[in-house]
């Protein structure tokens, strides 16, 4: 069988071989998205709380908002903002494949394209929020 | 149904062929059907409103630099923002705590503690939905008159 034969070569690769965790992309992909995943829910958790602040008032609330002007929380939160654009653009993926079966012959090429379409929008966020970041570290003036 | 020892998303299959898929096998039918359904239709929904809230709040306009009570008490002056906000808080947290519930599928195999953990989650998501289905719902800025 035809599809018999492309998983033989998938076996072949040479990645089956003794690497630290069988890494097909698909599965770092797939480490990706649960990691990413846990890390978003555990956030929402606390971020529910913080906002919910706001309905004891103007100082109340202020004063937790007053968390974010520190550098490394706004490093944190650059990487929440990485994690939500990671686990959208590879959910929309998943569903690709999941709803198009046939997707799965460009299964690489939607893999890659998952990548670079997360790395191409980082670019510009990490620009605009880096900055900040900088001027709260004292590097940026 | 799958049993409770069953592990729910396999990182990919002994000839390799699932390590090209990015999410879980679609379940024969049943709640677990209903679950996996679920997860992907409110990904398409979270696909704008988490996105594109974390693009407005975080990241475009100023980022969480110009946040403050003033600013959410004009943006809230919106039903839109709170109806967007709301919807948000529901998908979001639901569709964390199933994945949540994934996730202790595979990770936790004693029936006990697994049943444990998912209550802590279910009791926290439960939790936060009402507070902040509360405050979304009832926030008034004249309560506070100094500002």
């Amino acid at each position: 069988m035809g599809s018999y034969a492309g998983r033989e070569t998938v076996a072949k690769k040479k990645s089956d071989f003794g690497t630290l965790y069988k890494g097909h992309e698909g599965q770092w992909t797939w480490i990706a998205h649960r990691v990413t995943g846990v890390a978003i829910i555990l956030f929402l958790f606390a971020h529910v709380v913080d906002t919910a602040v706001i309905g004891w008032g103007p100082e109340a609330y202020n004063r937790v908002l007053s968390v974010y002007q520190n550098w490394g929380v706004r490093l944190l939160e650059l990487g929440l903002v990485a994690a939500v654009l990671f686990h959208a653009i590879n959910g929309v993926r998943i569903m690709i494949i999941d709803f198009w079966p046939s997707a799965t012959r460009y299964n690489r090429q939607l893999l890659y394209g998952t990548v670079g379409l997360f790395v191409a929008s980082m670019i510009p966020i990490t620009w605009i929020m880096g900055k900040d970041i900088l001027e709260l570290a004292g590097v940026l003036h | 149904m799958a049993t409770t020892a069953e592990r729910q998303s396999p990182p990919g299959q002994p000839d390799g062929s699932a390590s090209y898929r990015g999410g879980r096998e679609r379940p024969a039918g049943g709640l677990e059907l209903w679950s996996w359904l679920f997860m992907r239709i409110s990904g398409i929904v979270l696909l704008f409103l988490a996105v594109g809230h974390v693009l407005i709040m975080h990241v475009f306009g100023g980022g969480v630099s110009r946040v403050d009570f003033k600013f959410v008490e004009l943006r809230w002056q919106s039903p839109f923002w709170r109806t967007w906000d709301w919807m948000l808080l529901s998908l979001a947290l639901i569709h964390g705590v199933n994945g949540l519930r994934s996730v202790t599928m595979d990770y936790v195999t004693k029936p006990g503690w697994r049943f444990a953990v998912n209550m802590v989650f279910y009791v926290i998501t439960f939790v936060l939905f009402f507070l902040g289905t509360v405050i979304v719902f009832t926030f008034n800025p004249a309560n506070f008159p100094q500002t």
